[in-house]
């Protein structure tokens, strides 16, 4: 498939952020080959919200981490601002996952070895060289402690992981996401370890950053209520899109 | 910047591979021990070859030497130039030393050596070896009036004390002299009693008293030069007053003379002021056998038991004398070697290369001290090479040890690798994460080496004391080693060639670990339970 950036704007009229197109990824398993998306399309305009729902194995996970860059699709591709971004070199997909893409994940996936501070500034330390934060990681520093302060967790700054609770360690995590200043958050599943006080906390936090501040958002969850906090529903079954 | 806060804290968190590193420690220690005693074993012995050979030897081919030492000695200088510090001519030939010892003679092989006392000490360390203060400063072939060492003077801490040298010298001449009159008059009186010796061993006393008679022990004097020891012996024709006077003074090494029991005493068989016969080559065609009877007057003790067993030192006059080295025309002698002493900082190889040139090598051996040992030095270095490479087996050992862990922590922080990549870590960010990790244990490992290793260097003696005190065994037998402590020398090039070599074995053991870490899967990485 030899499509041209910005071949989706054409189509839709208006430049999306972030666009999936007809892309598929397939697993080997066992001795078989698993189909986990057969062909989406998928499209978030700037300032989006959109859910990605369905039932566990519908390939909505692979589509996220297809568009987070973090795999490559079998055919297809992804488009990120109109670009191309799928078959880049690894450099500039690592690139751009520092820069462009926030990721929370159901796991929260917060680094054990640092306190809650540190694991928002991790892709800033990711960024930059040891001169480089000689010289920017004040202002870093400061705006980590502002983006956990507003989520509450200004008490929490030199907590490690473990003394966190699921709600606090996920509300780290979407620091983290947000701390780069990315283009888009993708968020895994982000209230399916919580309980459901924590997960509606952590869904207004989500709801109040793309009205608030106009994140770019795509959620993927399998919750239908979830679902429907976001602006747009895309229902993905047996990896194809259902309905939008 | 994350590379090295991860590095950091995994070092501080896990305590496995802390443990990994132990070996690395462990060998890097032993390795710094090892070269520090090797060296310092190595110096001692270096030391002491450089002690009784000068910085250059220069030798005749042949027993008999070559003629006119002085007129040799101004062409080394005029070859050699500003290098020369002292020069010194020798004798050496092979010869059978012979001394009784409770009425029992006790003879061996030596090597007897002629040295001129006035210049010997400038052109090496020989005057340091001996027993009696006074020789340290001047070496003389007169015997001296008492004031031997009773304690080694080359043991820093106190050694085995040698109480048998209190009295040695005159004093102890004197009385030997005076026993030995009583009792040969004791024996005469049996004899008129009985009409002749009995026992055989009066019989042997006989004769051992016979062959120590100056009339008939020593050659017929038949130069007609000066002798210079003329003083130091009795006249010809007239009885030798033993109890005032002395033969020709020798120094021979004290291995020949003594034993160290096994409560590190050293016991004497025979002391300064006891005679003892030598009986070597003359320097004729074909060699003659002669004897002659010699006064010791002190001992050498390089601490090498090759040479303190082996050889004999004499006046290099007297000894050309007797072995008919003197030109009885000319009066000019011959000596067998000259021993050149460089000044400081002189190229040692590029003066002897000078002087194989100006003569020729049908006639004359020139070469270092260090070539004289040649075979010896190469053997010390060789076993240090060895014992190294051995050694540095046991930090290769652990790198596999580091290997192993580091698979395991890549293991076990999938996960967090999958996390950095997520973030926008590269896969070669994530291989310098541990890379970085292995460069720091092994940091820390051959650091806390170093550390160990100079401690256990520094404190060797002592350690060594403890183990005896502990174990009741001698651990570092004096009597051996004929060393008083165990001598380290720690080089800081050696050092640094060990910590090098664990830091490069720790960084490669972690490339295998690090390069699956980098290939992980994102993806398959954050599912990893």
């Amino acid at each position: 498939m030899t499509e041209l950036p910005g071949q989706a704007s054409r189509q839709t009229g208006r430049e999306s952020l972030l666009e999936a197109r007809g892309v598929r990824k397939s697993y080997r398993s066992g001795g078989g080959r698993l189909d986990v998306l057969r062909g989406v399309d998928f499209e978030l305009q700037p300032g989006g919200f959109v859910s990605v729902i369905g039932q566990s194995g519908s390939g909505k996970s692979t589509l996220l981490h297809l568009m987070g860059l973090l795999d490559a699709p079998d055919d297809g591709g992804v488009w990120l601002g109109g670009e191309r971004v799928d078959d880049l070199p690894a450099a500039r997909r690592d690139r751009l996952r520092n820069t462009a893409i926030g990721m929370v994940f159901q796991a929260y996936h917060l680094l054990p070895e640092l306190d809650a501070l540190e694991n928002v500034l991790a892709p800033l330390y990711v960024r930059h060289s040891l001169s480089a934060w000689l010289r920017e990681g004040a202002a870093a520093r400061a705006r980590a402690r502002g983006l956990l302060e507003r989520f509450g967790l200004g008490e929490r700054l030199h907590h490690k992981p473990r003394q966190l609770s699921g709600g606090e360690m996920q509300r780290v995590a979407i620091a983290r996401a947000l701390v780069a200043e990315p283009r888009v958050l993708l968020a895994d599943e982000p209230t399916g370890n919580l309980d459901e006080e924590s997960g509606a906390g952590i869904l207004d936090t989500l709801c109040e950053l793309n009205r608030r501040d106009g994140l770019s958002i795509v959620l993927v969850t399998h919750d239908a209520a979830i679902a429907r906090r976001a602006d747009r529903i895309v229902r993905l079954a047996a990896g194809r899109v259902e309905s939008v | 910047m994350y590379k090295l806060l991860l590095c950091w804290r995994y070092l501080r968190t896990r305590w496995i591979a802390l443990a990994s590193v132990i070996s690395v420690t462990l060998g890097v220690a032993t390795m710094i021990v090892v070269n520090a005693v090797m060296a310092g074993f190595s110096n001692e012995m270096q030391t002491r070859i450089h002690g009784i050979l000068s910085d250059i030897v220069f030798e005749s081919h042949s027993l008999s030497g070559f003629q006119d030492p002085q007129w040799h000695m101004e062409e080394i200088r005029r070859a050699a130039g500003d290098s020369i510090a002292g020069m010194t001519p020798t004798v050496a030939v092979p010869a059978m030393l012979s001394f009784q010892v409770r009425g029992q003679w006790v003879t061996r092989q030596v090597m007897f050596i002629g040295i001129d006392e006035s210049s010997h000490a400038q052109a090496s360390d020989f005057g340091r070896y001996l027993q009696h203060p006074e020789n340290r400063r001047q070496l003389s072939f007169l015997l001296r009036d008492g004031g031997y060492d009773t304690v080694d003077s080359q043991a820093e801490a106190p050694g085995p004390t040698r109480p048998a040298l209190e009295g040695a010298g005159w004093p102890y001449r004197r009385m030997r002299v005076e026993r030995e009159r009583l009792w040969r008059e004791r024996q005469e009186e049996q004899e008129r009693a009985t009409g002749g010796p009995t026992r055989p061993v009066d019989r042997q006393v006989d004769a051992v008293l016979a062959a120590t008679d100056p009339a008939t022990a020593r050659p017929p004097a038949d130069d007609a030069r000066p002798d210079p020891f003329k003083a130091a012996r009795p006249e010809e024709g007239r009885a030798m007053d033993p109890a005032n006077e002395q033969f020709t003074g020798i120094v021979p090494g004290i291995g020949l003379a003594s034993f160290r029991d096994n409560t590190g005493v050293d016991r004497f068989l025979v002391l300064p002021g006891d005679d003892v016969k030598v009986t070597f080559p003359t320097a004729g065609t074909p060699p003659k056998a002669v004897s002659d009877t010699f006064t010791i007057v002190d001992f050498y003790e390089s601490k090498m038991s090759e040479y303190d067993s082996n050889f004999v030192f004499v006046p290099i006059a007297a000894l050309q004398r007797m072995r008919g080295m003197i030109d009885p025309q000319t009066g000019i002698p011959s000596v067998n070697s000259i021993q050149v002493k460089l000044r400081d900082g002189a190229d040692l190889d590029l003066v002897r290369d000078r002087l194989r040139k100006a003569f020729p090598a049908e006639l004359y051996a020139i070469s270092t001290w260090r070539d004289k040992q040649g075979p010896l030095l190469s053997a010390v270095d060789m076993e240090m090479a060895v014992l190294n490479i051995l050694l540095f087996m046991i930090v290769a050992v652990a790198g596999f040890g580091i290997l192993a862990i580091f698979f395991m922590i890549v293991v076990e922080k999938t996960r967090d690798i999958g996390i950095l990549k997520s973030l926008g870590a590269s896969s070669a960010g994530i291989a310098g994460i541990f890379l970085g990790y292995g460069l720091f244990l092994g940091l820390v490992g051959a650091g806390a080496g170093l550390a160990l290793g100079l401690a256990i260097t520094w404190n060797i003696n002592r350690i060594r004391a403890a183990v005896e005190w502990f174990t009741g065994e001698r651990v570092f037998d004096p009597s051996i080693y004929y060393f008083f402590k165990i001598p380290t020398i720690v080089h800081p090039a050696t050092v640094l060639w060990i910590i090098a070599g664990a830091v490069a074995i720790a960084v490669t053991a972690s490339v295998l670990p690090a390069i699956r870490a980098a290939r992980l899967h994102p993806v398959e990485a954050l599912r990893h339970d």
